[in-house]
């Protein structure tokens, strides 16, 4: 192609044939490489183009199509109606019933998680790990099953009642309410955010704590200009572990608050298997990943004054 | 290039699309021509959870030499998506209005009697039901009806045969645990119309917005919007009343300690009758092994089998000398009460999920 090439003459008659041979070389290279690389990920370009990109599509066309009377999805006359229902009061006022619980379960996630994470990092090396396994061992059994075992814990049979009973106190029924939903989405979702937070605080690098109290920093202070700021890449991670799914929660609320509540992804689920309208239930799902997608990137935004390697 | 791999996948996103979206409809479904007993292969038969004996399929696999493969649903909307989907199932069990729909869809094909050598035996108000008027695509398999099963005990003196003792809330406010209602708009809606002297399949804005403040009133007293769990809800005191359906309700009261503590009823005011029936859909592969299974279903006995196992209606009348009296008795009434079939109200459901939903919260 270039001058000056593999057979290596140019190389020996001019400099700048040197140069360019070896800039080829480079680029044949970068190019091999490259083709690695793409090799390399191709299991995961089929699996993501397969399970993700074209599920996503098909709800993206779904989103513009029409409901037929009979209920089938009508792919011609494109439209923005389902768009245009997005804003109906009672849509408007699910989502935000549900952004609310999120947040909500997110920040007392983040208020266990911490210390937890904190009293983690700061043990010997073995009990660090028999801990780390500890956390991790409720992932051993299904989700579901969890569930319901919350369902007899929190029941008006169920140990919380007879405790509160045994002690002269009327029987709690916490079942069926939004208490119930939220410690079931905290209990479910609590090991996703200590894990990031324990990683975060694990490689901190503890000396600079240790400056600071050289430096007269009292323990807070030290804890507020020094461990926070270096812990926050583990903050970031575990919220958006923990609110994004949060978001779509189905099962915990259907279980444990008895679907009393109408939250985002039991009224998506009502537009599939009730009425029958693919296209609104597109464009609600369409509609909340971009809150989601708004809500991370403004959580990154507003971290990364402080955290240097996000 | 990229360009080029970015068409690549516009292209097949496409494809995939014009395939989910390859509507059926119009094309008359081919005749099906198939003699008494004929099998074409295994039979895929989609079917709702717990209401198939597992010896009668058994019993037809040994018999005709093919294989039954079972799959659940929990909704005749979650099937109709399979179906739509192409997902190839040999036979499937929806309801009443389901029917209709996948009638009009061109989803189900023309049964061929001459097949079903004990057709005679399926009883005669069976035949021939507003959804499928010449009963050319389905053939009954069970009925049943939606009411409410109540723990006396924990209703007390407040029982009355009434829709009240899951909407009146000065009424369930006296009762020792809270009610259960199905998560169901067109159930549960429709209940509420009942309630209020409507039909269940008003509708009028003004009803069903009436029907909507009727649950939203209710909701003090509820505990529950659930459509899986309430006979076990009921059975184990979580709940003091619970709208369900009738074999669910028997089979989970019969299994408590005292099934006297409890009660099912149709209210006063109308309940919901369905039928559920057998349709063999137009991309079946095996349409023949499915006459088969239709017609070993409308044998007496085997009719029998399978009602004194689910504890739901049969519209097998053959059977009726083969049925538990237990059965019998408690669905002898059921066809002189005061019920009505849900049918599809086309773009009106979408008044039913919405309602439904502000109604919840």
């Amino acid at each position: 192609m270039g001058p000056g090439g593999v057979d290596g003459r140019g190389a020996v008659s001019e400099p700048g044939g040197a140069a360019a041979a070896r800039s080829e070389l480079e680029d044949a290279a970068r190019r091999a490489e490259a083709r690695r690389g793409f090799l390399i990920a191709l299991p995961a370009w089929f699996y993501l183009t397969l399970f993700f990109v074209i599920p996503l599509g098909i709800v993206a066309v779904y989103s513009f199509a029409t409901r037929s009377s009979t209920g089938r999805t009508v792919l011609s006359d494109w439209n923005f109606d389902s768009y245009r229902r997005l804003w109906d009061s009672l849509v408007v006022e699910i989502a935000l019933r549900t952004l609310l619980l999120a947040l909500a379960t997110t920040l007392i996630c983040l208020m266990f998680a911490y210390p937890l994470a904190y009293y983690m990092a700061t043990r010997r090396p073995a009990l660090r790990n028999v801990l780390l396994i500890l956390v991790m061992i409720p992932f051993w059994s299904n989700f579901l099953v969890r569930t319901y075992a919350w369902k007899v814990l929190l029941g008006s049979d169920g140990p919380v009642s007879q405790l509160s009973q045994a002690l002269g106190g009327e029987p709690i029924r916490l079942l069926f309410t939004n208490t119930a939903v939220i410690i079931g989405l905290v209990y479910g979702f609590l090991p996703f955010m200590v894990l990031p937070l324990y990683t975060a605080l694990e490689r901190m690098d503890w000396s600079l704590v240790e400056a600071a109290r050289d430096l007269y920093a009292d323990g807070w202070t030290a804890f507020r200009k020094v461990t926070w700021p270096l812990s926050i890449p583990g903050v970031v991670a575990g919220s958006i572990l923990v609110f994004i799914p949060t978001l779509g929660a189905y099962v915990t609320p259907a279980i444990l608050g008895g679907a009393k509540t109408t939250l985002a992804g039991d009224y998506i689920v009502s537009q599939f298997l009730a009425a029958r309208n693919q296209p609104f239930g597109s464009a609600l799902s369409m509609g909340m990943m971009l809150i989601m997608l708004a809500a991370t990137i403004v959580y990154f935004r507003w971290f990364r004054p402080s955290g240097r390697d996000l | 290039m990229t360009t080029k791999r970015i068409a690549a996948i516009a292209m097949a996103l496409l494809a995939l699309v014009a395939a989910c979206g390859d509507d059926n409809a119009g094309g008359d479904p081919t005749a099906i021509d198939c003699a008494p007993g004929e099998t074409d292969g295994n039979l895929n038969f989609y079917n709702w959870s717990e209401y198939m004996d597992p010896d009668l399929i058994a019993a037809f696999e040994s018999q005709y030499g093919v294989d039954v493969i079972e799959s659940y649903y929990e909704s005749n909307e979650a099937m109709l998506s399979q179906i739509q989907a192409g997902v190839a199932y040999d036979l499937i069990v929806p309801s009443d209005y389901m029917v209709k729909i996948m009638i009009d869809e061109g989803l189900a094909i023309k049964l061929d009697k001459d097949a079903l050598t004990n057709y005679g035996n399926l009883a005669e108000e069976f035949r021939t039901q507003p959804y499928d008027p010449n009963g050319d695509y389905s053939v009954a398999y069970q009925y049943g009806t939606t009411g409410l099963g109540v723990n006396l005990e924990l209703v007390g003196d407040a029982f009355v045969p009434s829709w009240a003792l899951v909407f009146d809330p000065d009424l369930t406010a006296n009762f020792a645990g809270g009610v259960s209602l199905l998560n169901d708009p067109r159930e549960t809606m429709g209940a509420a119309l009942e309630y209020l002297g409507y039909s269940l399949n008003d509708t009028t804005l003004e009803h069903l917005e009436e029907a909507a403040q009727v649950i939203k009133d209710a909701r003090p007293g509820i505990a529950t919007f659930d459509s899986d769990q309430y006979d076990e809800n009921l059975a184990n005191g979580e709940v003091a009343v619970a709208h369900g359906y009738s074999g669910n309700m028997i089979v989970a009261i019969g299994e408590t300690e005292n099934p006297d503590n409890f009660t099912y009823v149709l209210p006063e005011e109308g309940a919901t009758l369905w039928i559920d029936n057998m349709v063999i859909p137009t991309i079946s592969t095996a349409p023949c092994t499915a006459h088969t299974f239709i017609d070993f279903l409308l044998d007496a006995e085997n009719g029998a089998q399978l009602t004194n196992w689910n504890y739901y209606g049969s519209p097998n009348a053959a059977s009726t000398p083969f049925l538990d009296q237990e059965v019998v008795d408690f669905y002898a009434a059921t066809l002189e009460a005061d019920t009505e079939v849900i049918t599809d109200t086309g773009d009106y459901e979408i008044n039913f999920t919405d309602l439904f939903a502000e109604a919840k919260s």
